[in-house]
């Protein structure tokens, strides 16, 4: 499953990351790494954006890029 | 301590590099410290471009170089890449380390790769004051041991431990470079010792600790490995080094040593977190969790935005009216004063119709400078900036714009130039040139005064703040749609991804505000006093000459042989236009009115839209000067909206709204743009590209108003 497919107020483990090499950096500086538990906490309308939360971060992203996370729950 | 730097006056000097992630109050830090006035809010990305904090703390002379905020030390946006080339290349005794404590362990994954630089190095665990208030508790000194540098707890907001960070910032600048204390994974370490034993075997010299140097061979730094190529002993480290990656790519399962560094980094943030910090509770809602439930909600976010905006510019018209009638008075009153104290004679009118009619023009649109700056600096200072950025990015995307972008275009609203700069924030070029593009369509500061003048002498004043608003809604929606165009025909290409940090919800102090708005406040004064004043006074010369004696004999016989007062009235008004008209001034307005004809302006509006160019305060304090000028001067003065409001027609009013809020934005502020597009060809596309649409929407304003009225 990917990031993206979580609903509002659910949480998963990442398993995976398949991004670029700029983008996983970024991703992983964010704290986004393999293992770390993420929760999505809003969804724009028509689900183009979501907030995600990742310890104490909170970041938003697109779904084009929560696509490129894998989690499970 | 051979040849440290020094100050004439004996004292040394220590150079300090301000690393961090962003928004962990580095800026905020060196305010406190260094009394500067460095820019402070509450996103990621306030700081652009490095700048350089002096002062002097005992024998020391302290020169802080402020350094954009960077997550972790890559290029991934220009401002981060003035980061890295900074650490790389510049001179620095030391670097200071700014740590956001509520959010440590995140922090610290930066904090490894500076270790790891193998520098001098202090830390400052700041937001003592937060971490507190939500039970985070750090042990600082097993902090200390475990990282081998000195941390300090601060809090920038209530000043404290800041003379603990000097005392340790001077210590460490006194003492010798420590070994580097960066514990890695073991399998990591056990390769990193392969390697420093051989090197030390060797007797290997090198300015870096040989285990900084090991770990830099690992990463497959290309600075180390053109260094060794030239060394004999490259032929021996290289089996070496090649075993040493045989065996992590066994152990981590992958090739890719960025990710098995990254992995080891986020290792070291982990462990020394679990060592030495207390989460005494934890996962409660947060207050910034229930204002975001409301704030951000996906459906009732963007009108509660909306709304405020709406609010806003109710605000800045009906409190700034209140003030702006007194000052409106009090310069009306200045100018018959001085008219009446120095007489009917050239210095009067120079310092009453050019000087003062100029700046007081200029300056009765303080209010609503200062209530416009007040909102933009709640915005930057509460948090809720990057929030707007989410609820827009959906819509901006559809028109091809980066939720990032709201950033530089919201701070565009203020002025054009920290805009143009806070763009640097984009990482695509494609991207950041489009927002350079559409910034111009945020109408700034400067441009208020018009709009209130404009809109208070056509609209009733219930009306008024309504106007305004939609002013420059219109304005912004007008530039997204220009982003549209712009993006399918000149900036085409692949959409980048939009990942942003939500800081959390933070009540601005006083202080902070104030020190905002009151910059700005003063800023715009000054610029009244200083470069309005040099315009005002020009532009009072270029309407009063070139003298035209015999027209104004010609006229006086005439005004002698009038039948009546009234006559003679006319007469004398008839001469005063036609003396301003024959100036060099009217000279120039009539020469481009047949370009500003078609959009219902007379020569006296064209002639302020050229100063404009200039600084847009320009144009008010223009339409001051050349509208007072046709009065009779005997005659009782009147306010300059009343004056405005006599001499303009709705139509053309609203027409030179239209073109005041598409045209190219103030000279200062072309030459930023200039510089951060990359050359003269942007800003000649600027020019054509911002000319064109004002003139074909003002014209189209001029004729539906002119059908509709
Ligand atoms: N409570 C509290 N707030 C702080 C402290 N230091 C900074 N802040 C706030 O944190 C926010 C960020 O401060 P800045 O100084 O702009 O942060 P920065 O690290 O310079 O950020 P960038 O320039 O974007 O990298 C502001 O809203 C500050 O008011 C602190 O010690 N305590
Ligand atoms: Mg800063």
């Amino acid at each position: 499953m990917t990031l993206d497919k979580l609903s509002k107020g659910e949480s998963a483990i990442i398993t995976a990351i398949h991004a670029n090499r700029e983008l996983k950096n970024r991703f992983n500086s964010f704290g986004l790494v393999k293992g770390a538990r993420i929760s999505v906490e809003e969804r724009s309308l028509g689900k183009k954006t979501i907030r995600v939360r990742i310890n104490k971060t909170r970041i938003a992203l697109r779904s084009a890029e929560a696509e490129k996370i894998e989690v499970k729950a | 301590m051979n040849d440290v730097a020094k100050h004439q006056s004996g004292r040394k000097i220590i150079k300090v590099a301000l690393v961090g992630q962003p928004n962990v109050g580095k800026s905020a830090l060196i305010n406190s410290i260094g009394n500067a006035r460095l820019k402070v809010g509450n996103f990621s990305g306030v700081t652009v471009k490095k700048e350089v904090v002096r002062f002097v703390r005992g024998d020391y002379e302290f020169k802080i170089t402020d350094l954009p905020g960077s997550y972790s030390l890559t290029d991934y946006t220009i401002e981060e890449r003035v980061t890295k080339k900074y650490l790389d290349e510049d001179e620095y005794d030391l670097i200071l380390n700014v740590v956001d404590s509520t959010n440590i362990e995140r922090n610290l994954y930066l904090t490894t790769e500076l270790l790891a630089l193998n520098k001098k190095i202090v830390i400052a665990l700041n937001m003592t004051d937060e971490a507190v208030n939500e039970g985070v508790h750090i042990n600082e000194q097993q902090l200390s041991k475990i990282l081998g540098a000195r941390c300090v707890k601060t809090s920038a907001l209530k000043k404290t431990g800041i003379d603990e960070l000097i005392d340790a910032i001077i210590e460490t600048y006194n003492s010798k470079l420590p070994d580097l204390h960066l514990q890695f994974s073991e399998p990591f370490e056990e390769e990193i010792a392969n390697i420093v034993d051989f090197l030390q075997a060797k007797k290997f010299q090198c300015k870096i600790s040989l285990k900084a140097l090991a770990i830099k061979l690992l990463r497959e730094d290309r600075q180390a490995y053109q260094r060794f190529h030239e060394e004999p002993i490259w032929i021996e480290l290289l089996p070496i080094i090649n075993k040493a990656y045989q065996h992590l790519y066994l152990h981590y399962g992958t090739k890719d040593l960025e990710d098995i560094f990254n992995d080891e980094k986020n290792a070291v943030a982990k462990g020394a977190v679990a060592e030495t910090v207390v989460f005494e509770k934890d996962n409660r809602l947060s207050l910034t969790d229930k204002i975001d439930a409301l704030l951000m909600h996906q459906v009732v976010g963007l009108p509660i935005f909306l709304f405020m905006m709406w609010g806003l510019f109710q605000l800045t018209f009906d409190i700034g009216s209140i003030p702006m009638d007194w000052i409106d008075a009090f310069f009306v009153a200045l100018i018959d004063g001085t008219k009446n104290f120095l007489g009917h004679t050239e210095l009067a009118s120079v310092i009453a119709d050019g000087a003062i009619a100029g700046v007081g023009a200029v300056v009765l649109f303080l209010p609503n400078i200062i209530i416009l700056f007040f909102g933009i600096a709640l915005l930057e200072t509460t948090g809720y900036m990057s929030r707007v950025a989410f609820l827009l990015d959906g819509f901006f995307h559809k028109f091809g714009l980066h939720g990032k972008s709201f950033i530089p275009l919201v701070t565009g609203f203020g002025c054009s130039v920290p805009a143009y700069m806070a763009s640097r924030t984009l990482k695509n070029d494609r991207d950041r040139l489009l927002t350079l593009f559409i910034i111009g369509f945020m109408s700034c500061g400067a441009r208020l005064p018009i709009y209130v003048l404009f809109v208070g002498a056509f609209f009733a004043e219930h009306h008024a703040g309504n106007i305004l608003f939609l002013i420059y809604i219109s304005g912004a929606l007008l530039g997204i749609l220009a982003a549209k165009i712009l993006k399918m025909t000149v900036f085409k290409g692949k959409d980048e991804p939009f990942v942003m940090e939500m800081p959390k919800y933070r009540l601005p102090s006083f202080k902070l505000i104030w020190h905002t708005v009151s910059g700005q406040a003063l800023m715009y004064l000054k610029k009244a006093g200083t470069f309005i004043l040099m315009a005002s006074v020009l532009v009072w010369f270029a309407s009063n000459y070139p003298k035209q004696p015999e027209l104004e004999q010609a006229y006086q016989i005439k005004i002698e042989q009038a039948a009546d007062d009234a006559q003679a009235k006319a007469l004398s008004n008839e001469l005063a236009l036609s003396k301003l008209e024959n100036s060099y001034l009217g000279m120039i307005g009539h020469a481009s009115e047949p370009f500003f004809a078609p959009l219902g302006y007379d020569w006296r509006m064209a002639v302020a839209l050229e100063t404009g160019l200039a600084a847009k305060e320009v144009v008010v304090a223009t339409l001051g000067v050349l509208y007072g000028l046709g009065d009779d001067i005997t005659e009782q003065h009147t306010g300059l909206i009343e004056k405005i409001r006599e001499n303009i027609s709705l139509p053309a009013g609203i027409s030179f709204i239209v073109f005041v809020m598409i045209y190219l934005p103030c000279l200062a502020a072309s030459m930023v743009f200039m510089r951060e597009a990359g050359g003269w060809k942007y800003l000649g596309y600027l020019f054509i590209f911002t000319t064109v649409t004002a003139w074909l929407l003002s014209f189209a304003a001029f004729h539906i108003t002119r059908m509709l009225v």
